[in-house]
């Protein structure tokens, strides 16, 4: 089989380049490792690196050739003992290739009117508007990716900037269902384990491209701190002993506290309630806290809106609605866009800690791991003590170790001294 | 007596509010409208849809005046004003009716009266003062509507000054007319009025007439009316009315200046106030901001089951705002899927004077404000082969382009027609076309809408046709 080499993407936002020179020609032959050509964006120049032997059998897109799309057929190369006639099985491949940087050249000249995104989803094209279209192009985002509000499901203007703005997972969560997963087995080949794959929902699509990207590009530092929640405990008790029946009736979790106590620690510092743009560190004015919760179509996280304004029967009761739904399917947009801080609890599962990636665009997320009996050293003797490790993922961007370790600070004092919520 | 249950009650047989009801009643719910004057409400009592019928008299008017540029004489042309009005008044007739035909092929209960909220989901329907009916349901939507703004000093008496309800179905014809506020309301007077042969003075507070328009239309229509023979004042307050036997003499303040205005009537165009008052929501969470009941994207007030749309909520004040809210309000209260809040940046606006004006989105200078870098492209009727047929060579169509995207953000239009073709530029909102798509499509020729697509080209440097 003739090996298609395609124009590489040297940066997730890059959608063309230019290809400098070739370093081999035509009918030489290639040894894996080899470079085969410089291209060059307008941040960096790089080779192409050979990964298979065989003879650079075509050059399809020449030297000095500018604005050559990601991914666009750019050479061909014969693997030992094919022959020259494996190109007539590409013919319409390089025919579409050639048309390509013709269609650049004539690039309407009074005005820059971007050309229109290539063929690339002829085949199962997105439903998106003209407008949310070209400024997908423009931000190299992947409209595959989005999930349209628009009408039937059309990515729309406010889908990109929501993308853009990093407003927690857009999208509905109903289309997060997951396809079923294909039985690939029969088609692995001899000496091939055995695979079944689930093909990505629209969610995990989400999922992978935000956490990635939040992974790769903020510079992640941790804080772990261990609180001790025997107070908690005995008040959450009480509490939930005085729970009336029926109308107003609430059963307080764990997590709740956690909620109350982060919204008030963010009031304390507020520091931790931002967002690093490049033009500024942008401080949020309300506290919106979201919470990781687990649905079978991936992750998502609603949003407690003002949470330091509401009590904990409150916090519970939006909770235990919001979570429902998640799992459900039934959350609308506006329940988890948006959010300045996020928790993760895994107390739950019984994980002792853990280090979350922070939920862009916000600046830092709590992992919570569960509440449990350890030896603790109390007035230079072993005691017994219920505690609780949770750890701060800061963007160091935004939010500097001290500032990290002031929220961690107060989120402790309140979890150890619940009566504190009350003030 | 058993109380009448419905899933819906709208308050108010508006534009809003029936549009609500017939919607509603499509998706099954049980409906009921209460209204205590006419169905249509303002817009087509006593709006939108007589005074069209008025400047159709005004158009027609004006053509006959230039017949002998058509190559037509025409001799012994009169007005018989009589006549005028009571064709505006037929037509709104004619249309109350249709609407009330309407509700009942769809099944709405119309229930006549003055209603109010009663407590959690009920309604009390008051005529002359009593009560005479209670009915309950699960969702109310408030669409009362608004009337004329009133300022003190300047109190309107129906004889000698006019809200636009006197102005529509005047007696005789006045021979000279001053019309306080240039909005759309106001101008639309001053334009039949001024086209019929009075006297016409416009007095505008801010600096400009049909001060929501671009700038640069404003100019073009100020120049316009002034070629006419309307006498315009910006900048100008009317501080006094002083009523004599048949005539009103007002004094008006410009920068330091003071001087008086005598007018046989007087159109009193201030805008307007949201009809807030007896509607029982003093015991609920509806908040009234401004003598406007506050809502969400949804219309919803803050109180559970209580909604309110339309010119109740507040500006843009149009019936076309109304019908789409109360459609959005009610396919959420239904949980119908797909449903879209109104954006209201996307509400064209329309005045229908001579030449009319038409527009979409924002204006030039709202787009600088937003910090947006924009491109204009402008085309002139005087480029248009079916304007210079029709005889209209003056007006233009302007469109503000983002330059980032190529989005359409906004379109001001003036001349012949222009409020029939802004939809074109509504649609192209609605699908977020870039300028590529409006320069892609196919327009007809000849026609006004040519220009349309010459503005966009000019927009980006390729205009062919001027």
């Amino acid at each position: 089989m003739p090996i298609q080499i395609l124009m590489p993407a040297l940066s997730p936002t890059m959608t063309e380049g230019n290809l400098v020179k070739w370093l081999k020609k035509e009918g030489e032959a290639i040894e894996s490792g080899d470079f085969l050509a410089e291209i060059e964006t307008d941040k960096a120049t790089m080779e192409i690196e050979a990964i298979d032997r065989g003879v650079l059998a075509k050059i399809v897109v020449p030297d000095a050739t500018d604005g050559v799309k990601v991914n666009q057929l750019i050479a061909i190369i014969l693997e030992e003992g094919e022959d020259a006639a494996a190109l007539n099985d590409l013919a319409p491949a390089l025919q579409a290739a050639a048309a390509h940087p013709l269609e650049s050249q004539v690039k309407p000249t009074p005005a820059p009117i971007s050309t229109q995104p290539g063929a690339t989803q002829l085949g199962d094209r997105v439903s998106a508007s003209p407008l949310a279209r070209r400024m997908a192009l423009q931000a190299g985002l992947d409209l595959a990716s989005l999930t349209g509000s628009g009408p039937h499901g059309r990515v729309v203007k406010t889908d990109v900037e929501a993308a853009l703005s990093g407003g927690a997972v857009e999208m509905p969560v109903t289309a997060a269902v997951a396809a079923p997963p294909v039985l690939a087995s029969s088609m692995a080949t001899a000496g091939e384990a055995a695979y079944t794959e689930a093909p990505n929902s629209m969610m995990r699509k989400i999922i992978a491209q935000r956490l990635g990207q939040a992974k790769r590009d903020i510079p992640h530092f941790y804080l772990s701190i261990d609180c001790a929640v025997d107070a908690l405990m005995a008040l959450r008790k009480d509490l939930n002993a005085k729970a009336p029946e029926g109308e107003g009736a609430y059963k307080l979790s764990l997590n709740d506290f956690v909620v109350r106590s982060v919204a008030l620690a963010l009031r304390k510092v507020p520091a931790a309630n931002a967002t690093w743009t490049d033009e500024a560190v942008r401080l949020y004015s309300s506290i919106d806290v979201s919470v990781a919760v687990a649905t079978p179509g991936g992750l998502i996280t609603p949003v407690i809106r003002d949470a330091d304004n509401k009590g904990l029967a409150k916090i519970s009761a939006e909770m235990r609605d919001l979570a429902g739904r998640a799992r459900e399917g039934n959350l609308m947009p506006e329940e988890y866009q948006g959010g300045g801080f996020t928790i993760s609890n895994m107390g739950m599962y019984g994980v002792k800690e853990f280090a979350a990636i922070i939920n862009p665009p916000q600046s830092c997320i709590l992992a919570v791991g569960a509440a449990e009996q350890r030896p603790v050293v109390k007035g230079g003797a072993l005691a017994i003590a219920t505690v609780m490790t949770c750890t701060l993922s800061v963007d160091h961007r935004s939010v500097d170790g001290a500032r990290g370790a002031q929220f961690m600070a107060a989120f402790k004092a309140l979890i150890e001294e619940p009566l504190t919520m009350l003030l | 007596m058993a109380e009448p249950s419905f899933d819906l009650i709208v308050v108010g047989g508006g534009p809003g509010g029936y549009v609500a009801a017939i919607r509603a009643a499509q998706l099954g719910m049980k409906t009921a409208v209460v209204e205590r004057e006419h169905l249509g409400g303002i817009c087509l009592n006593w709006g939108c849809i007589p005074t069209k019928a008025l400047l159709r008299t005004a158009d027609a008017y004006h053509l006959i005046g230039e017949a002998e540029e058509f190559g037509l004489k025409v001799k012994g042309v009169e007005i018989d004003f009589k006549k005028v009005i009571e064709r505006s008044r037929k037509v709104a007739a004619r249309l109350s009716a249709g609407v009330a035909h309407l509700l009942k092929k769809n099944k709405v209960t119309v229930v006549d009266g003055h209603g109010r909220l009663a407590g959690a989901g009920k309604i009390r329907v008051e005529k002359n003062g009593k009560a005479v009916a209670d009915l309950t349901a699960k969702h109310i939507i408030l669409a009362t509507g608004a009337r004329a703004r009133t300022l003190a000093d300047l109190e309107p008496d129906g004889e000698l000054i006019w809200t636009y309800k006197e102005a529509m179905t005047p007696k005789a014809m006045p021979k000279s007319v001053l019309v306080i506020g240039s909005g759309a309301i106001g101008i639309e007077f001053a334009s039949f009025y001024r086209t019929l042969g009075a006297n016409v003075t416009v007095v505008e507070v801010l600096p400009k007439i049909l001060p929501v328009e671009d700038d640069e239309i404003c100019a073009l229509a100020h120049k316009a009316f002034v070629d006419q023979g309307i006498t315009i004042h910006t900048s100008a307050k009317v501080n006094a009315l002083k009523k004599e036997k048949n005539s009103v003499s007002a004094t008006v303040a410009m920068d330091s200046k003071r001087f008086q205005i005598e007018a046989e009537r007087v159109i009193l165009a201030v805008g307007i106030v949201g009809n807030v008052e007896e509607l029982g929501i003093e015991k609920t969470a509806v908040k009234v901001k401004n003598t406007h009941v506050i809502t969400d994207q949804w219309s919803a007030t803050g109180e559970p089951g209580v909604y309110a749309i339309g010119d109740l909520c507040g500006p843009p004040w149009l019936a076309h705002k109304a019908m789409h809210e109360g459609i959005v309000c009610v396919e959420k209260i239904a949980g119908q899927a797909g449903v879209h809040p109104l954006d209201v940046s996307r509400v064209p606006g329309c005045t229908y004077c001579r030449p009319q004006v038409a527009s979409i989105g924002l204006t030039e200078q709202a787009a600088a404000d937003k910090g947006l870098k924009v491109r204009i492209g402008r085309f002139p009727f005087l480029g248009n082969g079916k304007a210079l047929a029709m005889g209209e060579p003056e007006g233009l169509i302007k469109t503000v382009f983002d330059d980032a995207t190529g989005e359409l953000v906004g379109a001001h239009m003036i001349g012949a027609e222009v409020t029939e073709l802004i939809q074109g530029y509504a649609i192209a909102q609605t699908l977020e076309s870039t300028e590529s798509e409006l320069m892609q499509t196919v327009f007809p020729h000849p026609t006004l809408s040519e220009m349309m697509q010459e503005s966009v080209l000019d927009a980006y440097g390729r205009t062919i046709h001027f």
